[in-house]
């Protein structure tokens, strides 16, 4: 490293913000070809948004980009892709009902006069996929055909076939199994041996330890270690720099004597609750009054078992009780009738009528209420609702101006009084501050500390590990589909959550 | 009277803007403007449909005086637009439910010729009227089930109502021309006013647009309609049964179809295999015409009606200054696109 060549991709002083959240704040970071940069921070660290200004997806408010020692502007994810950077997401960007040729080539279709060059193209997958070490996929296989491995193969392909220089890897082992993260690890060290450089992003620390040359730690925004080596820098340096926040919400305090009456019946109960192939076996139970929460990485099955608890999705296996009251497994509209709630993850499409007003986005699930033989009264269905939305600070206080105009934290208190008007029992609570900028927050973290006060079970699903620990009365660690620690929050700290989920290396 | 429906967003408005400043943070205040211009634009499509039907109708009366003036014409108008608007009223709901009905017209035709066939005529008026809306209600009904159920994509399975129902008219009648021996209903069809001038399908018409705006408006069911419309999986997370309502659009649609082919029998004496022709075509764009979002979640009844109005007007100042059905076809066509960029302009406005 002594000789090190000069940088391939030099980032200096990148800001970028979004409505509310400054996503970037002067980010500084270089990538010398033949390495493998490893990119470290905790969700919403600003990692996802840094790979999309060198993708060329965002373009940054201030800072610059040097590629190859000019600096360049990246003007769309096309340009990024001429320029010689080709990025894999987590979320594969395949056209599945096509070939593997017609994939590798999309948007470079090697063509004459107009006409694809079918041949040729096919030829080239053939002898990308082999370089990639799977002569064995046919460049004619259909692509939803392939495995997660076998699609990300084809993706790399994708990136090879436009001569990339470098290839940024947003968590690609998170979709394999251990045989085929070998295999890519292998692709990996063969790529970077022909000089291609490599941004490479993961939660798994002894990965990083093994393929990773140098890393770089995001916190909020900003790179707060650059540079470090990865062999030899220790694991609880590391996890020090992704943890403690510059911003500490306030969360309310727990209530003493805690309000949760674990003596009663369970608000819910979950017994031997599975999914093949996302979650295992998860028993649990909420007091009324109690928030549990759950702490886990994306892809770690979290959503899947607040979906699946919910009756969105069907169930292999085991029973949930909401108030003693065995729920038919499967089947959102029993659980809605037994007073369970769920404010999902993605809140726009999952949850609100944008082009609707506050009251029919709260009303919505508590129609009957207000009607006689079907027929609406609209009076009280908007008084109904008003009181709620007034109880819980929405702004503005007025029913009837649409959803879509209001803010992320406003929404998402729309959706928690669609629930209160129903007056549930049991709240699910999907990542309940994405999108919410940080005043909010501590508003709806007091919110749910006195829907609980009020007797509602809280089941929280969180992937900010402070926001789990700082608003939970009981943790559950889940990783890859499993429970692996159960401890009440003030038992455990950011640190200990954050070695569970990153397959406990030891703290 | 039906104005009631886009007059609410204008008054909703009013309010956002009598609020006192205070109870809103800076933001939402500045964010009460795009509401007001989503209000106006709402109206802005009824009024510019108002609009075109008054210059539709200020270049009959200019070109044809006489003609287009007429009581009998304009009778004649209306009672045309009467049927196709009772279709138009059920394939709104329909695409708001986030669907469509590409049937209607065969529904239309099937539900004519099994209510005119001579079994059926046996049991009179009654008899033939109850048949025609059972008919068109079964039809309905084996859509929603495919469609809901199956489940299959609305388009497809609602295509194949199309050719099986055509096909099965065609069965019946073998090609025929039924005709109505009924004197009650063949007297109805004599009559061309009603109440004060008003011909009985233009009342019928009047009747099923006012249940229908009714039933969109201030019921459970129209309010369901629109969710699911609008997002159906938070239709389904929120709890709503969302494949009951799809089945229940589909039937409500296909009861449409029912009415509306015993209003034909009723306006031409007969039941035929070719009856309904292309009236999904225009019921659909009719529906377009009138701000309904073809990605559903949006629409207005009083918009199909006007829709259909204006598609009607057309087709009758064509005939009256002699122009052919081609020109005819290639202005409804242009009509259509105009709609659907000024749809497209107040979606991206706001």
């Amino acid at each position: 490293m002594a000789s090190a060549p000069p940088p391939i991709l030099t980032l200096t002083g990148i800001s970028k913000s979004f409505p509310g959240v400054r996503a970037l704040q002067g980010v500084d970071l270089d990538v010398v070809p033949g390495e493998v940069h490893c990119l470290l921070g905790q969700n919403g660290a600003g990692k996802s948004t840094l790979i999309k200004v060198v993708s060329g997806a965002h373009q940054p408010d201030s800072g610059e980009i040097t590629w190859r020692n000019e600096q360049t502007v990246i003007r769309s994810p096309s340009a990024a892709m001429r320029l010689g950077i080709a990025t894999i997401y987590q979320e594969l960007d395949l056209i599945e009902h096509v070939s593997v040729t017609e994939n590798v080539f999309l948007g470079n279709e090697r063509s004459k006069a107009g006409f694809v060059r079918r041949g040729s193209a096919r030829t080239a997958t053939a002898e990308l996929l082999a370089r990639l070490g799977h002569p064995e996929i046919s460049p004619d296989r259909i692509v939803s055909t392939l495995s997660a491995a076998g699609r990300q193969i084809v993706s790399m392909a994708r990136a090879l076939s436009h001569d990339a220089q470098l290839i940024i890897m947003d968590e690609p082992s998170a979709v394999l199994d251990p045989d085929e993260v070998n295999n890519l690890f292998r692709i990996v060290d063969s790529l970077t041996q022909a000089g291609v450089a490599i941004v490479y992003i993961s939660h798994r620390l002894e990965e990083i330890r093994r393929i990773g040359d140098r890393v770089t730690v995001l916190k909020d925004g900003r790179a707060v270690a650059r540079g470090l080596p990865a062999s030899t820098t220790a694991t609880r340096d590391i996890v020090a720099l992704m943890t403690g926040r510059d911003i500490e919400h306030p969360f309310p305090e727990r209530p003493e004597p805690p309000t949760a009456d674990t003596s009663a019946t369970p608000a819910l109960s979950v017994q031997g609750l599975a999914r093949d192939g996302e979650f295992a076996a998860l028993d649990l139970d909420v007091a009324p009054g109690e928030i549990v929460g759950l702490a886990g990485l994306v892809g770690s099955g979290r959503s899947e078992i607040l979906e699946t608890i919910y009756g969105a999705r069907r169930p292999t296996a085991g029973s949930v009780h909401v108030d003693g009251r065995k729920l038919r497994p499967g089947n959102v509209i029993d659980a809605v009738r037994a007073g369970v709630g769920l404010a999902p993850e993605e809140r726009k499409a999952q949850a609100l009528f944008l082009l609707e007003s506050i009251t029919s986005n709260v009303s919505i699930s508590s129609l009957p209420r207000f009607s006689t033989g079907g027929w609406l009264d609209r009076r009280g269905e908007r008084k109904a609702a008003r009181e709620h939305t007034r109880e819980l600070s929405l702004r503005p206080d007025n029913p009837d101006v649409a959803i879509r105009t209001l803010s992320g934290g406003n929404q998402q208190k729309a959706v928690l009084a669609r629930w209160l008007l129903r007056d549930c029992k049991v709240l699910l609570l999907d990542e309940p501050t994405r999108g919410v900028d940080v005043g909010a927050r501590a508003e709806l973290y007091a919110l749910i500390r006195r829907l609980a006060d009020q007797g509602v079970g809280v089941l929280l699903v969180s992937s900010e590990i402070p926001e789990v620990l700082g608003l939970a009365d009981r943790i559950l660690v889940v990783r890859e589909g499993q429970v692996v620690h159960t401890a009440p929050a003030p038992e455990l700290d950011e640190h200990r959550v954050l070695d569970l989920v990153m397959e406990g290396s030891p703290a | 009277m039906t104005h009631g429906a886009t007059s609410e967003p204008a008054s909703s408005s009013t309010l956002a803007k009598s609020e006192p400043p205070g109870a809103s943070p800076p933001e939402a205040g500045g964010r009460s403007g795009p509401r007001l211009v989503l209000g106006k634009l709402t109206d802005i499509h009824t009024i510019s449909l108002l609009g075109v039907l008054a210059i539709l109708i200020l270049i009959g009366g200019i070109t044809e005086p006489d003609s287009f003036l007429s009581t009998t014409n304009l009778q004649l108008v209306l009672t045309q637009a009467s049927i196709i608007g009772v279709v138009t009223v059920g394939v709104t709901f329909v695409i708001i439910g986030g669907g469509i009905d590409l049937s209607v017209g065969a529904i239309v035709a099937l539900a004519s010729v099994w209510c005119t066939t001579v079994a059926t005529q046996e049991f009179g008026f009654w008899g033939m009227a109850f048949t025609a809306v059972v008919v068109g209600l079964g039809c309905g009904l084996v859509n929603g089930t495919l469609i809901a159920f199956g489940p299959m994509v609305p388009f497809v399975a609602t295509l194949a109502m199309l050719a099986s129902a055509r096909g099965l008219a065609l069965q019946i009648t073998g090609g025929t021309t039924q005709n109505v021996t009924v004197d009650s209903v063949l007297e109805l069809s004599r009559r061309d006013s009603f109440i004060l001038g008003v011909p009985p399908l233009v009342i019928i018409f009047g009747v099923v647009a006012v249940l229908g705006w009714l039933l969109l408006t201030r019921t459970t069911f129209g309010r369901r309609t629109v969710a699911i419309g609008g997002n159906p999986e938070a239709a389904r997370l929120a709890g709503i049964a969302v494949r009951r309502q799809r089945l229940m659009l589909y039937a409500l649609s296909g009861l449409c179809c029912g009415i509306a082919a015993f209003m034909l029998v009723i306006l031409t004496g007969s039941g035929q295999n070719t009856n309904g022709n292309l009236y999904e075509l225009n019921a659909i764009a009719a529906a377009i015409i009138g701000g309904t979002l073809l990605s559903g979640g949006r629409g207005t009844i009083l918009g199909s009606v006007l829709g259909v109005l204006v598609f009607q007007t057309i087709t009758n100042l064509f005939i009256l200054n002699g122009l052919d059905s081609a020109a005819q076809q290639i202005a409804q066509g242009a009509i259509i696109v105009a709609a659907v960029l000024l749809q497209r302009r107040s979606a991206t406005t706001t």
